[in-house]
């Protein structure tokens, strides 16, 4: 029986809950309009004006530089989009097809790459790919693929695991072959997923920027990349701003189009529960299918992560643990000790994770409240579209002026951070939220409890444990943000892969081995606070 | 002890419910039985004060209940579906409305206790809600909404997602329980079983009016009208008048002369077999036989039917 329209246990109109309603819109938009709007305006004067006049911006954007950057961005992320798809696939297959004893643990394991520092992975790749072949367009492929498999595993896979056998047995008693059944029935069904993990895969690799300024090497540079280079290297702030801007049109469109291709191929469909479509392997074939896909995927993304701690403890003579005594040591590369980084990095991401809950768990409750905007939700994802560099960049030509002169503000490092985290928080506390039922707090209502009771004993314990969840993913990014932070952080003052970047810059031996050391440290500490958040994820809590 | 009254609830011009009136007495239990969309819900959520009306009033001892939030009625209510808290175990969940009245442990601890052993789940105290059956989720609903003594308890459909074997035992579970507990309720169902089992008075609903309140008997004796009669499963009307199919007596025919119709299908439905009889004037005419030895399909039969087993309809 459907149920009624016009419950009455929220309390509307009343003084309260307009204050947590002003609170919930207010704070999201304030900080939104200083620490994001306000510096891509000046990003956009910068790009439009030169010497206080109008200028256009045509003689750049015609610029064949300008041209070959873009073309490679564009393609290299086609290209990143579809070899992680077929990289991912047999894995997304077994995970959605098959219980097997310790599904869940893969599931977790195969997330670490995805939340790893980009400067973690890079330097992976350096240990791992051969001389020759350590930088350029190949290596930067299979570094987007081992980061974004996890994407696909996951989106996919956990649709396919809430998708009804029945169906393609049905389909099977009809006539149809194995190969008719996932052409005909399995795959117009995974459509939508399949586009949407697609779309998120695209839109990583486009905006890509610690893999492609450290694998890239000469001539292969995104448009992230670029605005970098000409930003610090050659000091052109003009034509930073105007790539930030294509940039920003690009990422736009991408968004756009996602969206319509998600729409356009929406099933509608009963979706089952996991344990009613799941079976164990049964035949020798099909466990063979299992354990290969589950294998070759775990030597993919393991031995990278092998590789690199061993380069980590490697020295000319053997093996010990010299690059990390090193740490402690004052080094030319850095104006501070190594180790100082470790501490600089905990405390960064510390701040930034409170900041990202306190604006991204507020904004949560006014997305997913009664009369939550679209608008407001999609506001809260721009951060993600405009990129991390862009971010950064716009910090630095926004805030040098006083009064606003906060670039060696030691907030302004966590602020940035905090923005790039916020759209996660969002996207994993609003579903929470929503997917309360309603009837629970009815329930609750009928047995006397009064409506700040019910916030208090339904919507606190179970918006709680995603509000933990969210402070995982937000200090896991925090601590590996590198984009924005590049910009920002203070000489005397690096984080883990600043620090890690700046010995990538020097020769030697030392600098390389130290550089592996600190990436290990930091891959640690990430990897230890995502299982942690495994440990408390919601069953059912969306694909991150 | 509880009286709705003239309730009217609209939603989008359309009346969901339309001037219902239904009373119910201390310690009696009305069943209100209706197809799906006739009402039954919304009643009941206006009843515990989770829907708002249009008009009329609901009283509790005389007193209108419209001043007073859902939380203070002292109404229990069991969802369809049962909405447990998936946060809580099964502990969590009974004693949830005893905290809310602000019981001191040893009380709460004592209540639970009752509670799971009168539906059976001792044991059960610190399992996940998650891992129960659907009839042990269920009891727990059950339990939940009786352990801070309501002065009336309602259920909606509370058995209408178990399979019937299961459905029929938790019936029997509730008509011991309701009996022993003397409990005021009003129990909403679509099954006929149901609601002559559990309720002392049944009020029928359709299209968002009450249309029949009568104990099972007397409904069963006398049907209002033709509808609810055939929505009791009497689909034998002629000429105003109903006929029991118990009272039509079927019997082979001896030459095709003395026909009277020719046997369409045969069903058994339990302890009883019935046929359907094709008459000469073209009418069907439904028949309950007891005996094993019945006419087979495309049979010519006699049929008799006792004078005893005819209602006029009003």
């Amino acid at each position: 029986m459907t149920r009624p329209p016009g419950g009455g246990v929220r309390p509307h109109g009343s003084d309260p809950a307009k204050l947590w309603r002003a609170l919930t819109y207010g704070v999201p938009l304030g900080f939104l309009a200083v620490f994001f709007v306000y510096p891509l305006v000046s990003i956009l004067e910068r790009g439009l004006r030169s010497d206080g006049a109008l200028t256009s911006p045509l003689d750049l954007l015609t610029d064949p530089l300008t041209r070959e950057v873009v073309w490679f961005t564009v393609w290299q992320a086609l290209a990143s989009t579809v070899l992680t798809i077929a990289v991912a696939f047999p894995a997304a297959y077994v995970v959605g097809r098959y219980a097997f004893t310790g599904r869940s643990v893969v599931r977790a394991l195969i997330t670490i790459p995805f939340v790893l520092p980009t400067v973690v992975v890079a330097l992976a790749f350096i240990a791992i790919l051969p001389d020759g072949l350590e930088r350029g367009w190949a290596a930067i492929l299979i570094a987007h693929a081992f980061f974004n498999v996890a994407v696909v595993v996951r989106v996919v896979g956990t649709f396919w695991a809430s998708l009804d056998r029945r169906v393609t047995e049905a389909a099977a008693t009809l006539g149809a072959g194995p190969w008719q059944r996932f052409r005909e029935v399995t795959l117009p069904l995974l459509a939508p997923s399949l586009a949407a993990a697609a779309a998120i895969v695209f839109l990583f690799s486009f905006t890509s920027f610690g893999i492609v300024l450290i694998l890239g090497g000469p001539g292969y540079s995104t448009i992230e990349a670029e605005i970098y280079n000409q930003a610090v290297r050659i000091y052109d702030l003009r034509a930073a701003a105007v790539l930030s801007l294509v940039q920003l049109l690009c990422v736009g469109l991408a968004v756009w189009v996602s969206l319509r291709l998600e729409s356009r191929l929406a099933v509608r469909g009963q979706l089952r529960a996991e344990r009613d479509v799941l079976r164990r392997p049964r035949t020798r074939g099909e466990k063979a299918l299992v354990a290969g896909s589950l294998g070759a995927l775990g030597v993919f993304l393991g031995l990278p992560l092998a590789v690199l701690v061993e380069r980590s403890l490697a020295t000319a003579s053997g093996h010990d643990f010299g690059a990390y005594r090193a740490l402690a040591e004052p080094t030319p590369a850095l104006l501070a000790a190594p180790w100082e980084a470790i501490v600089n990095s905990i405390v960064y991401a510390t701040a930034a994770t409170l900041i990202a809950l306190v604006v991204g768990g507020l904004a949560a409750f006014a997305v997913a409240g009664p009369g939550g905007t679209r608008i407001l939700d999609g506001l809260l994802m721009l951060p993600l579209g405009a990129s991390a560099v862009m971010l950064g960049f716009g910090f630095v030509i926004a805030f040098d002026e006083a009064p606003l002169d906060f670039r060696s503000a030691p907030w302004i490092v966590p602020v940035a951070q905090a923005l790039v985290a916020i759209p996660f928080v969002v996207r994993i506390v609003a579903p929470t939220l929503r997917a309360i039922d309603e009837r629970q707090r009815e329930a609750a209502a009928m047995l006397g409890a009064s409506p700040g009771r019910v916030r208090r004993e339904i919507d606190v314990p179970i918006v709680g444990r995603a509000l933990a969840v969210a402070a995982g993913f937000a200090f896991a990014i925090s601590l590996g943000e590198f984009g924005a932070t590049v910009f920002l952080a203070r000489p005397d003052r690096p984080t883990l892969p600043v620090a890690i970047f700046r010995f990538l810059g020097r020769p030697g031996e030392l600098n390389a081995g130290q550089a592996y050391a600190l990436a290990v440290v930091l891959m640690v500490v990430t990897a230890v606070s995502v299982l942690l958040v495994e440990r408390i994820r919601l069953r059912r809590g969306g694909w991150l | 002890m509880l009286r709705v009254e003239n309730i009217t609830v609209c939603f989008a011009e359309l009346a969901a419910l339309d001037a219902v009136t239904l009373d119910v007495a201390g310690g009696e239990v009305v069943a209100v039985l209706g197809p799906s969309g006739s009402g039954k819900s919304t009643l009941l959520r206006v009843v515990a004060g989770l829907q708002r009306l249009d008009s009329g009033r609901v009283l509790l001892d005389g007193e209108d209940l419209a001043p007073t939030p859902p939380h203070r009625r002292g109404i229990g209510l069991v969802f369809q579906d049962h909405a447990l808290f998936q946060h809580k175990d099964v502990w969590g969940n009974i004693a949830f409305g005893l905290r809310m009245r602000g019981g001191t442990r040893p009380e709460i601890e004592r209540r639970v206790r009752e509670l799971l052993e009168l539906v059976g789940l001792t044991g059960f105290e610190h399992r996940s809600v998650a891992t129960l059956s659907g009839g042990e989720q269920q009891r727990v609903a059950l339990a939940r909404a009786l352990a801070p003594e309501p002065r009336v308890l309602l259920l909606d459909e509370p058995l209408g997602s178990l399979d019937r074997r299961l459905r029929d035992r938790l019936l029997d579970d509730l008509v011991g329980l309701f009996a022993e507990l003397r409990i005021t309720a009003i129990y909403v169902t679509h099954d006929q079983a149901e609601a002559f089992a559990l309720g002392d008075r049944v009020a029928v609903m359709r299209e968002g009016r009450v249309v029949q309140t009568e104990t099972p008997d007397a409904l069963w004796a006398h049907p209002a009208d033709e509808d609810v009669a055939r929505f009791l499963g009497l689909g034998n009307v002629r000429d105003g008048a109903i006929v029991r199919p118990e009272a039509v007596r079927v019997t082979a025919a001896v030459g095709e002369e003395e026909a009277d119709g020719v046997v369409e299908s045969v069903i058994r439905h339990g302890p009883t077999v019935r046929l359907r009889v094709r008459l000469a004037d073209g009418e069907l005419l439904e028949a309950a036989v007891a005996s094993l030895d019945h006419p087979a399909p495309g049979d010519s039969v006699t049929v008799d039917v006792d004078p005893d087993g005819i209602v006029r309809l009003p």
